[in-house]
């Protein structure tokens, strides 16, 4: 049996928000019984697109997750529900029923993704439902997905086992790994938003005038390991990405010809740009001779 | 009369009747009035009356003793030939001019049974596709890009992009570096476009004519209260009847001169409906004063880049074409200076640069991000982000420029043989002239940009192939050129291109947004041309429309005209003094503008279309003095919606949105200024505007009310021809290259067609390789105009050289000692820099950029979906407020925090915003976007404090030069502080009044 599923890659979102606009424009002042009632004008977003800001001026870095039901195989949502309110198509859409989920606030409750919304009017429990009622209408795709102009956000509609055999082949991942409810949105470079970056700017000298220092050669360890290690840009740039955020010391040194070398411990509880790394020339040879 | 005409006249007869009793629509329209017309034949005095009466029409032969319309040709022949089908508008316009064809008669009758035997052509036309259930899918077009919209029982469901069809051609492809690229079969829609469902169905849409409750037109007018009062709904004809006898009181009393009127810089999208179609013709017919619109996103290129290249047609911009492929091909990095395609989206061009600007990531070209926001594109592309002090970036360019001389990484051969006045430009940069070499170390104190990396990205620019993306465009519009330095800034973009080869493979400007390599030479028209206008000196319509879509010129004979930049001043002060875009040649840009002009009237009426001033113009406080002055006897607003300065007119007549009327035109075809903007797109695409929906509430379309207004005035079928909408956007259909390849059953059934791209022989050539290798212009723009040439036709550039002027002889001539604009470009501190006395109290440097998801003021406020998006406005306590970008390292130690409401203000005013802590802007500056929809004020003494966040209420009006009628609004200083709410803003107002009377 074929199913849908969404993968939202992290590296092509500008954050344009056309899949949030699209949405709202579909449901807000449309019901589809059946499938969905109208969405309020403002306030819900059944799909959105958020922010994750990154490092401190002027090392920073945007990604932008994208952001609802995840239609999960085991949902919660599913459990909570009485009257099957909540159910599960065999083509893994998941689609809370606009009368049938009237009053059960616990259908919200039960998600560990916040994606479902309370329409306060109706007393009713709300989720983006993957457009099921354009799919059954032959639709190819679901409108944030239509919408998007980069092919962030990509559709496809594939036996599990297939699905599995794609995840493992491009380092797709669940939206939280800690949270197994198999769910149907997976997500590519999640590390652009889950990860810490450590990022510097390696100043050298160049007779009297500073100089950005190209080439340095920066190497991370904690401890005995090392995790990774980068080479500074023309500005005298390096940054270190895709780092678990850990308590301890890190440390980077330094290394650039015609430099002496240099090191500095730093705790990585956040991305962060550890400044102006600041190198002398070493004492032997004269290193302005450029 | 002959008899071919006689059976002409029975053929109509005979075709009004079947129309009558095949089509309900035809008998409704039978139904609307009653009326008898004569057509009849002057050389003989031969003719056939048609009676219309009760929905039933008969027709005899003969003259009718009193006809209440008649139609009269001079000749039988004349009759033969205009009478005969398909119509020949040639013709026609030719025999009206001549007078060989007359109408006599009340206007409102005429048009009534001019379109009983235009309908009758209409009859069986069909459009949109029926999707079953009700559901019927129309296409439209936006500012946003094209659309499919489906609507069911009269109401809009939805809106989205267009999905291409299998007929539909397959788009270019680009090879680069052993990949074919080729973009996606989709159209992209940008954020506002997606937006538009909730602006139709907006809570302030107009949705009945009104008049302020306190404005008599004869009596008490009370302009005071403009922007207080409330207002009174009223009928159409009470409206119409007003506004008519007020323009013509007017016109009486004072001349046509005293009628004034002024559109947005942008308007809802279509070539017919545009407001240089439709109101251009009006007003044109009216007579009025002009009001002379400064190139409010062109400001540097205009009145500074074109003395050093030309291109004044552009604008001052440089010209687009190849550029796409060239940077694929062949650059190795690329500088973006003041750019963020991805928030301007190229204007009109949806997100179609976006997945170019993808393959810029695959190709791992590096980018430079030149901006003090880490803006849109430079968050999604990454590369080295670079942000000096607003105002300052020409410090910054001009130590590149050092470092290139110094060390030799400049094209010496190009600087030789294609450019004059280097060596002058030189002593001042290398500090001869002045004693101060402009190095890396100098500019550091200006930008706040470390030397070393202002030598580092010279040393990598100097020597790597290298694409300067100046502007939203990459060769123009927006950024810096609209600040307060914005002269010296474009004028150093194209100085630095200059000494890098200007157009050699992988020199050039652009950012991948224009010079794709679609169909140049298929001709559909663009809006800049004027539509129906007729104008053949405000528009471009001269060029190519004119001739082949043949109509009634139109000539608006008052030459008086009020500069933009000093509108206000204009009204309060009864005078005003400016320099005017003219395009035409460099130097027209040198004449100055005088109001009031010799012996002409002030103004004393004043017609607005649409809101936005409040929003869009630097100190825009300026308008609300100007609302209220006594000088306007009469304020007209037409508008969609109630907001910005709607609320100042004595009389709003509520205008129906796009999707409301029938329109046609081309994705992203602006024509004129901006030749070719298409290039933009990864599909040429042209598009019919079916009316989705009835007009909601009694709103019209802007046609339809300067129609009324016209028929008013007796001016009726001359503004109209006759036709309505639908008529007219056939005959611009017809004027096309479209008919070629796709009847007008199709284009109107199926809503759109794609122009397939050229094969590779026939793309056009890169930009400015012509000139880079000495040869005659080879690109398709036909401008400069031929004898702006100086030496030999198609040789050299506009300049009076011929070649790219470091020092300039156009400013050499006109004003050489001008320290402001000096013949070479050299660095002057700004007037909005931190170093200034204002920075003790105003210490923060505001950057109001373009806005990202709205579209100026559209797409903002008025319940738009946008709304919701929290990087364009925060909701807090129920309101929706815009948002003010602020660097926690500012933001701390005014104990300012996320999401919180702060009072952002200068000498001018206040404006209460919403915080966003973020490290995209640096510290010393705060980020807002101008263009807020919303003018709320809690109070509006001398300096008003808005809540709407209309930021550029504290904006400097101030020309950039003073020889310009240039904004240079895109920063101020200004200070921010936490804000406690309107209780306590209101206790504070009450503790100053008390102050003030205790003094």
């Amino acid at each position: 049996m074929k199913k849908w599923n969404l993968v939202f890659d992290l590296a092509l979102c500008t954050g344009c928000h056309n899949c949030v606009l699209a949405v709202k424009d579909e449901y807000v002042g449309n019901d589809f019984p059946d499938y969905s009632a109208a969405m309020p004008r403002h306030g819900h977003k059944w799909v959105d697109i958020r922010a994750r800001e990154r490092g401190r001026y002027p090392a920073v870095d945007i990604a932008y997750l994208f952001h609802a039901c995840q239609h999960c195989d085991d949902a919660p949502c599913v459990a909570a529900a009485r009257d099957g309110a909540v159910t599960k198509r065999d083509d893994g859409i998941v689609i809370i029923h606009p009368q049938r989920a009237r009053d059960q606030r616990q259908i919200l409750d039960a998600c560990p993704y916040g994606a479902v919304h309370w329409n306060d009017e109706l007393g009713l429990p709300q989720h983006w439902n993957f457009d099921a009622h354009l799919l059954d209408a032959g639709w190819r795709e679901p409108r944030p997905v239509q919408a998007c102009p980069t092919g962030a956000l990509r559709v496809l509609k594939v036996e599990d086992d297939e699905m599995q055999r794609i995840a493992r082949d491009e380092g797709l991942e669940p939206l939280l790994s800690s949270v197994p409810h198999r769910t149907r949105v997976h997500y590519r470079n999640l590390a652009r938003h889950a990860a810490v970056f450590v990022a510097g700017t390696i100043v050298g000298s160049d007779g009297t005038l500073e100089a950005c220092v190209a080439h340095a050669r920066i190497r991370l360890t904690r401890g005995a390991e090392t995790i990774t290690s980068a080479v500074s840009d023309a500005y005298g740039d390096f940054r270190l990405d895709g780092l678990q955020p850990a308590a301890g010391s890190y440390r980077i040194e330094v290394s650039a010809d015609h430099y002496q070398e240099r090191a500095l411990d730093f705790e990585l509880d956040a991305s962060c740009w550890l400044g102006e790394i600041r190198l002398d020339p070493r004492t032997s040879s004269s290193s302005s001779a450029r | 009369m002959t008899v071919r005409v006689s059976t002409l006249l029975i053929g109509l007869y005979a075709a009004m009747r079947y129309c009558a009793w095949r089509y309900p629509h035809y008998r409704d329209q039978l139904a609307e009035r009653d009326l008898i017309a004569q057509i009849r034949v002057r050389e003989d005095d031969s003719g056939r009356w048609y009676e219309v009466r009760a929905g039933r029409v008969r027709s005899r032969s003969g003259i009718h003793p009193n006809p209440d319309v008649t139609l009269s040709y001079e000749t039988a022949a004349v009759a033969a030939q205009l009478l005969t089908p398909p119509i020949d508008w040639q013709q026609q316009i030719d025999c009206a001019k001549n007078f060989r064809m007359k109408v006599e008669g009340p206007d409102e009758l005429v048009y009534r049974f001019m379109q009983l035997v235009f309908a009758v052509r209409r009859v069986g036309w069909r459009y949109g596709t029926e999707l079953g259930e009700g559901v019927r899918r129309y296409t439209s077009m936006t500012n946003a890009g094209p659309c499919f919209v489906y609507v069911k029982d009269e109401k809009i469901v939805r809106i989205t992009p267009i999905d291409l069809e299998a007929e539909d051609a397959d788009p270019w492809a680009i090879e680069a570096r052993g990949r074919r690229f080729q973009p996606p079969r989709k159209t992209t829609l940008a954020a506002h476009g997606l937006a538009w469902k909730s602006l139709v169905y907006s809570p302030d849409r107009l949705l009945y004519p009104l008049r302020r409750v306190d404005f008599d037109p004869n009596g008490e007018r009370r302009p005071e209260n403009r922007g207080k009062s409330d207002y009174v709904r009223i009928g159409w004809d009470e409206a119409t009847d007003l506004v008519a006898n007020e323009i013509r009181r007017v016109k009486t009393e004072h001349g046509p001169g005293a009628v004034l009127y002024n559109y947005p810089s942008h308007h809802s999208w279509g070539n017919v409906g545009y407001w240089t179609s439709a109101l251009l013709r009006f007003f044109n017919a009216v007579g009025h004063t002009r009001v002379n619109h400064n190139p409010d996103s062109w400001e540097g290129w205009f009145w500074g880049a074109v003395h050093h290249w030309g291109n004044s047609m552009r604008l001052g911009a440089g010209e687009p074409y190849g550029t796409v492929a060239d940077l694929l091909q062949e650059a190795e990095l690329v500088v973006f200076w003041s750019s963020d395609p991805e928030s301007t989206s190229g204007i009109y061009a949806g997100y179609e640069g976006t997945v170019r600007r993808t393959w810029l990531k695959e190709l791992g070209i590096p980018t430079v991000h030149i901006d003090p926001y880490l803006n849109a594109t430079a968050a999604y592309l990454g590369g080295k982000w670079i942000a000096p002090r607003p105002g300052s970036d020409t410090a910054l360019a001009l130590a590149l420029a050092q470092v290139w001389i110094a060390e030799g990484l400049y094209d010496k051969g190009f600087v030789a043989a294609r450019t004059t006045g280097f060596e002058v430009w030189k002593r001042y940069v290398m500090g001869e002239d002045d004693g101060v070499a402009k190095t890396p170390e100098w500019q550091q104190a200006e930008t706040d940009v470390p030397a070393r990396v202002v030598r580092a990205l010279a040393r990598e620019w100097g020597t790597k192939r290298t694409y300067l993306a100046a502007g939203g465009w990459g060769n123009g519009l927006g950024g810096a050129c609209r600040g307060p330095t914005g002269v010296q800034w474009a004028r150093a973009m194209v100085c630095l291109a200059a000494m890098q080869g200007l157009g050699r493979p992988g020199v050039n400007f652009g950012n991948l947004q224009w010079g794709t390599p679609v169909d140049t030479s298929f001709y559909f028209s663009g809006y800049g041309e004027g539509g129906f206008s007729g104008d053949l000196a405000a528009t471009a319509s001269s060029i190519s429309l004119y001739q082949r879509m043949p109509h009634l010129p139109s000539v608006n004979p008052t030459m008086q005209q009020i500069p933009r930049t000093s509108l206000p001043e204009a009204i309060i002060e009864g005078k005003a003094e400016g320099f005017p875009r003219d395009a035409r040649a460099i130097e027209g840009q040198f004449l100055g503008i005088r109001y009031p002009a010799p012996g002409h009237p002030r103004v004393r009426l004043f017609y607005r279309y649409g809101g936005s001033n409040i929003g869009t113009m630097p100190d825009s406080k300026r308008y609300i003095d100007m609302y209220r002055s006594r000088n306007l006897e009469l304020v007209v607003n037409q508008s969609i919606w109630f907001e910005g300065e709607t609320r100042f007119a004595d009389v709003i007549l509520p205008a129906c949105t796009s999707f409301e009327r029938w329109d046609v035109s081309e994705w992203c075809n602006s024509g004129g200024f901006a030749l070719h903007s298409q290039t933009q797109l990864n599909h040429r695409m042209v598009v019919m505007q079916h009316k989705c929906i009835e007009p909601l509430g009694e709103s019209k379309s802007d046609y339809r009310i300067f129609l009324e207004l016209a028929q008013r005035l007796g001016l009726g079928m001359y503004y109209s021809e006759g036709m309505t909408e639908l008529d007219w956007v056939q005959r611009m259909f017809e004027s096309s290259d479209l008919p070629r390849r796709m009847s007008w059953k199709k284009f109107l059934r199926k809503g759109y067609y794609v122009v397939p791209p050229p094969p590779q022989r026939l793309r056009a050539p890169v930009a400015h390789r012509w000139f880079n290798e000495g040869r005659a212009k080879d690109v398709p723009e036909p401008s400069p105009l031929p004898s702006e040439y100086k030496r030999q036709y198609l040789e050299g550039l506009q300049t009076p050289s011929g070649k790219f002027e470091f020092e300039c002889t156009t400013l050499k001539r006109y004003a050489p000692d001008d320290a402001e604009r000096p013949p070479v470009l050299k660095y002057a501190r700004s007037r909005e820099s931190i170093e200034s006395e204002r920075a003790a109290g105003f210490p923060l440097q505001l950057i109001t950029p373009h806005p990202r998801f709205s579209f100026h003021t559209e797409a903002d406020g008025k319940g738009s979906f946008l709304n919701d998006i929290e990087d364009h406005r925060v909701r807090v306590g129920g309101r929706y407020y815009w948002v003010l970008r602020i660097n926690p390292a500012d933001a701390q130690p005014r104990g300012i925090r996320e999401r919180t409401l702060v009072r952002v203000f200068n000498e001018q005013g206040a404006v209460i915003c919403a915080a966003r802590l973020t490290q995209c802007v640096r510290p010393g500056v705060v980020h807002g976007y101008e263009s807020s929809a919303r003018y709320e004020p809690l109070d509006e003494g001398e300096r008003p404090t808005d809540r709407g966040g209309a930021l550029n209420l504290l904006t400097p009006k101030k020309s950039q030069i003073a020889r310009a009628s240039a904004f240079g609004n895109s920063n101020c200083l200004v200070q921010v502080e936490a804000w406690a709410g309107i209780a306590e803003a209101s206790a504070a107002t009450a503790g100053a009044n008390a102050a003030e009377s205790a003094a």
